[in-house]
């Protein structure tokens, strides 16, 4: 078992939805509460990394990350190094490939408190961020966790961007799916399975969180 | 006093409504779609139109412009000396499900200093609706009529100067209701608080003998006195207490 590649991914997927959740909230609050057509593409960017293959979203960031474009000598001259092929590169990856499924679930939370009681709140002069915070967090709660496990597991799961973006390094961006790819290559069965059953029970776990933990009848309730 | 001239259209549906309420409680009455909910919408600020495009409003509240749509002004709702302090109560009580009653009546008013005044404010509104004994009880747990008062507290306790209610009382009884609003009166009369009440209900508006302005399909078609602008529902009411 690869336990520093384990390590790694758990790292970068805990990250991942740290940053994620930090930035879909707002994200998806402007969404439903914001007015103007401008919103519909905010929305669609938001969703473009559900239909891009994910060896294209790779590619796209590699090049712009690297040594080809002025943001790429930006990012190498700030940090002393490329963001390609580094941890942190990986990170910026998956907080890319994984918005939609961090904005998606809030977006339907948000929408789903009633207009009236956001109305309430701003007759009451609630400021944009007291009503997110006070108002459609606690009440799409349940949301926030489908977020928060969805992004979590689809981090862990990832392939496409992470081989493009970040290569086999180990210690450095070899993750769990990319390890479960060599031990196939190199026929070892008997250790992809194992690394599979990682994967597999992983989400499980998340999933019956969602689906036993949160009960949907406590999110209504809520 | 209030002036408004308003030239709105949502759908197919238009309001056009260009008048003064000079009295301190007005009904504003008329029939289901009259337009009496999205006249208050706009008053409260939560509809505006936009700058550019057909629709325009102008709401001026004692000479100061709340809303100026062909301007792009629009005072922002909230309570504070800044922002609209205009209230707005509906038949939907709109209650925060989450919180308790004290932290949803509490919920406008962060701006006043210290948790005690915040505290005397919740417990004043809440005994100046009759109920005091729910402080500590959730939405959830209310009925439709407890809940109704707990959303008048909530609307009261920033002490707003223009109070928008509609049909807050449909859940109460009559007798209820009636006491509750002869209680609401002088306590607005007390602190200088103009009322607009919207009501379907010809009985709600004969009660309060306020200042009556008659809507029908998105048209002021009467504005006076109650007992003149609602003489007809009056003797209709008077026939059907008749006995036979």
């Amino acid at each position: 078992m690869d336990w520093q590649a384990l390590a790694l991914t758990l790292k970068l997927a805990t990250i991942t939805t740290a940053i994620l959740l930090a930035g879909a909230v707002p994200l998806a609050a402007l969404i439903v509460l914001g007015r103007g057509r401008w919103l519909a593409a905010v929305e669609a960017l938001a969703a473009l990394p559900l239909v891009l293959p994910p060896t294209v979203l790779g590619f796209f960031l590699l090049v712009l990350l690297g040594p080809r474009t002025a943001l790429g000598r930006g990012i190498t001259s700030l940090l002393g190094h490329p963001l390609a092929f580094s941890f942190s590169g990986l990170v910026v990856g998956s907080v890319i490939y994984s918005v939609p499924f961090a904005v998606q679930p809030l977006v339907a939370g948000f929408a789903a408190v009633e207009p009236a009681l956001v109305d309430a709140a701003r007759l009451l002069g609630a400021s944009p961020v007291r009503l997110v915070s006070t108002l459609l967090v606690p009440l799409a709660r349940r949301s926030l966790l489908v977020a928060a496990v969805l992004s979590f597991l689809h981090t862990m799961g990832e392939f496409g961007v992470v081989l493009m973006l970040g290569g086999d390094i180990p210690g450095a961006t070899r993750s769990l799916s990319i390890v479960l790819y060599n031990q196939v290559e190199n026929f070892d069965y008997a250790a992809a399975n194992r690394t599979a059953a990682i994967l597999l029970g992983l989400s499980v776990v998340a999933l019956a969180f969602i689906y036993l933990g949160g009960s949907p009848r406590a999110g209504r309730r809520a | 006093m209030l002036d408004l001239a308003i030239d709105v259209r949502r759908g197919a549906f238009h309001l056009q409504v260009d008048c003064r309420f000079a009295s301190e409680w007005t009904v504003i009455f008329g029939p289901s779609g009259a337009g009496k909910s999205t006249l208050l919408r706009l008053l409260a600020g939560l509809d505006t139109p936009s700058r550019k495009g057909p629709n325009r409003a102008r709401v001026a509240f004692d000479d100061q412009l709340l809303t100026d749509s062909p301007l792009g002004l629009t005072l922002k709702p909230g309570p504070r000396k800044w922002e609209r302090k205009t209230s707005f109560v509906t038949q939907q009580s709109a209650l925060f499900p989450h919180l308790t009653v004290a932290a949803n009546v509490a919920y406008g008013l962060p701006w006043l200093g210290g948790d005690a005044d915040r505290e005397q404010a919740v417990e004043a509104a809440l005994e100046l609706v009759g109920a005091s004994s729910l402080i500590a009880r959730r939405p959830g747990d209310l009925s439709g009529g407890e809940a109704q008062r707990v959303a008048l507290a909530r609307a009261l306790a920033p002490l707003p100067r223009l109070l928008l209610l509609d049909e807050p009382f449909s859940a109460l009884d009559g007798a209820a209701s009636d006491a509750l609003i002869a209680r609401l009166q002088i306590w607005l009369k007390e602190h200088s608080v103009q009322t607009i009440l919207a009501t379907h209900d010809a009985t709600d508006a004969l009660a309060t003998a306020a200042e009556v302005v008659q809507l029908r399909e998105g048209r002021l078609v009467a504005q006076g006195p109650a007992i003149e602008v609602l003489a007809a529902e009056r003797e209709r009411l008077t026939l059907r207490l008749k006995p036979l």
